[in-house]
């Protein structure tokens, strides 16, 4: 297991720096020019000495090389830095937003919270509510519990989060007036009304993110469920005289989770792209809405950072799907 | 058509009995989706919306974008059904051009992804030579972070391809472009896999031992049973379609806002969220029940071509 976890870590180096380079190369074309803020007075020869500073006018693999470094070896140091108040990275050129002249990754550690506030908790919300879900729908199908769960989970499918977004800001905030439509994340959480607060504000992003996940992992599960529930174990287990509640809640349901663990770990990174909307919807200025911004204000250097981490994501989350795989369930074996 | 030939070895025992009309196998494929009731009320709304579409425009006539800025926010009435934008315009004239081009994106970028997918599932999975290449490049493509990534081409290729085919035409190949080439993955994955299994039956391999070519073989033995895979696969793509290219509207990254798409009316409509919270109503509605049917057509699909659910 070792030697595959291992050798999979490998292998998932090509793989980030093939997707490094499309994003790299598609960004190379880009048409924006990060000078065309610059008074029209400024001589073109310190034009071309300030988007030196900026990284630009070298050729393509250069500044893929330097960028590479960059953000392989220089930010980790930064951080290293930040945590053991050590100084190995002054004086080194990191990567630089155009829009605010200061550290990318300073930008995004300042938004990521607010990220994994909602769209973490999100996905924790969704994921229980969806297991029990699905496991009632399985013991008992083709019941009307089951029916209302395969039409819900058809809802949560169908129904985009830039829709029911939209809708409950109107039934909740617009109508009733209960909840904020807007998320405020200067709020500061330091007794009870503020914490109600903010949950308060929580309340309708996470169900919106929530729904989708819900619809996905009870559905997963009823299946897997399913396909262990006429097993012959289970007739066995039955016959020894255990009680239903053991047979399913035991037997049944541990052996149900091993695909359902691995999807739910498949499932991350897809969820934080659909913050990207969801953050848009409730005006969360998370790393969704900075990708937006950054994208309609041409930051390339921002752009290109956030989608190689969700590049990232999306890589090591099926890294950790896959090895889990293999220690939970004995019969796969990949060596 | 000519008439088969039947052996009949029990011959005239058999005589009395009427020769039943031969039931194609679509034939059955209908009967059994016709079971389904979600699906068939799926496939009625889906028609609905497509004759909407197609023939709206010419029994309402109103111009969609015929300002009439007397009018502006006015509510539901006889002269304007579902009532009038900020600038006076007519939302259900809006509402059917949006819907032409919402369906026509989603059909042509279901298209489009189909066909990469196909082409890429079909050779990775008969040409033992080209699996591996196909299949990593397929991971790789998985790999991707799809919507920043969207959002991205958009951006760098719109004004290129704006000035190249007209703001509504560049705009238009430039969404079902991206949406095709992002979402071929799972197609080409699921007709390799079927492929890999076709190939080891018997009537491949009888084909194979009278000589058949292998573009023939390809033609005439292994794409039409793998249709069935296909066509879900197709109902599924038309739904992703739909709600990507509402979303990149939604994000302001789409259609402009003189050229109407279900997605683009929702973002425009929540500016007025406050005064008129009607009016993301119909938009919204739309793209949902419009996904909501064809996820309910693909699975009555998947159940009706499965021969194993199929005739109990």
């Amino acid at each position: 297991m070792l030697t595959f976890t291992i050798r999979r870590l490998f292998l998932s180096v090509p793989t980030l720096l093939f997707i490094g380079l499309v994003i790299f190369l598609l960004l190379e074309l880009a048409p924006g020019d990060p000078m065309a803020q610059v008074p029209l007075t400024v001589p073109p020869e310190v034009k071309e000495k300030m988007r030196l500073a900026l990284g630009l006018g070298e050729p393509g693999h250069i500044r893929f090389m330097k960028w590479l470094v960059q953000f392989f070896w220089i930010e980790p140091l930064n951080l290293f830095d930040h945590i053991f108040g050590t100084g190995f990275a002054e004086g080194k050129l990191r990567v630089i937003s155009w829009q605010t002249r200061s550290p990318v990754m300073d930008i995004v550690m300042q938004r990521i919270p607010q990220t994994l506030w909602v769209v973490g908790l999100a996905y924790v919300v969704g994921v229980l509510i969806a297991l029990p879900i699905g496991i009632y729908s399985a013991y008992r199908q083709y019941s009307v519990f089951d029916q209302a769960g395969t039409f819900v989970a058809m809802i949560g499918y169908s129904v985009p989060p830039f829709f029911s977004g939209v809708l409950l800001i109107v039934i909740f905030s617009v109508k009733l007036g209960w909840l904020p439509s807007i998320y405020d994340t200067t709020h500061v959480v330091n007794d009870w009304a503020s914490f109600k607060v903010q949950l308060m504000q929580m309340i309708m992003p996470v169900m919106v993110l929530a729904l989708q996940t819900t619809a996905q992992i009870s559905r997963f599960m009823r299946a897997s469920m399913l396909d262990n529930l006429n097993q012959d174990y289970v007739r066995t287990a039955r016959a020894k005289g255990m009680t239903e509640s053991v047979v399913v809640m035991v037997h049944v349901l541990r052996n149900s989770m091993i695909p359902v663990v691995t999807v739910i770990a498949l499932g991350v990174p897809g969820i934080f792209g659909g913050a990207i909307i969801t953050e848009q919807v409730f005006k969360v200025n998370g790393i969704g809405q900075l990708l937006i911004t950054a994208i309609q204000a041409n930051d390339l250097p921002m752009v290109q950072t956030l989608t190689f981490i969700f590049a990232i994501l999306i890589v090591v989350f099926n890294l950790i799907a896959d090895v889990l795989y293999g220690v939970l369930d004995p019969r796969i074996r990949y060596d | 058509m000519t008439e088969p030939v039947i052996h009949n070895p029990v011959g005239a025992a058999q005589a009395a009995r009427l020769p039943e009309k031969a039931r194609s196998q679509w034939r059955d494929v209908w009967d059994q989706f016709r079971t389904h009731k979600g699906a068939l009320t799926g496939l009625g709304f889906f028609v609905f919306i497509l004759l909407a579409v197609i023939v709206g425009p010419l029994l309402w006539d109103i111009d969609p974008k015929y300002i009439d800025i007397r009018a502006r926010n006015s509510g539901p009435s006889l002269a304007h059904p579902f009532g009038t934008d900020q600038l006076g315009r007519d939302t259900l004239a809006r509402m059917i051009a949006g819907g032409r081009t919402s369906v026509s994106v989603g059909l042509m970028a279901m298209a489009l992804s189909l066909v990469l997918g196909t082409f890429i599932g079909v050779l990775a999975g008969y040409f033992r030579r080209l699996d591996g290449l196909f299949m990593r490049f397929t991971d790789l493509f998985l790999a991707l972070p799809l919507l920043p990534l969207l959002l991205v081409i958009i951006l760098l290729f719109r004004d290129a391809l704006r000035s190249a085919f007209g703001p509504e035409a560049g705009i238009f190949i430039l969404i079902v472009g991206v949406i095709g080439i992002t979402s071929w993955m799972q197609t080409a994955r699921i007709v390799r896999g079927d492929v890999l299994a076709l190939k080891e039956r018997e009537f491949v391999l009888a084909a194979r031992s009278i000589g058949t070519p292998s573009r023939r073989m390809i033609t005439r033995h292994i794409l039409p049973n793998v249709m069935s895979p296909i066509m879900v696969s197709a109902t599924l793509g038309i739904a992703n379609a739909i709600i990507t290219e509402s979303a990149l509207s939604f994000l302001g990254l789409g259609f402009p806002s003189d050229f109407p798409t279900w997605g683009r009316l929702l973002f425009d409509s929540t500016d007025y969220l406050q005064q008129y919270p009607e009016r993301v109503m119909w938009p919204g509605l739309a793209i949902s029940l419009t996904v909501l049917s064809v996820n309910y057509i693909g699975d009555g699909l998947r159940d009706a071509l499965d021969p194993r659910i199929r005739g109990r």
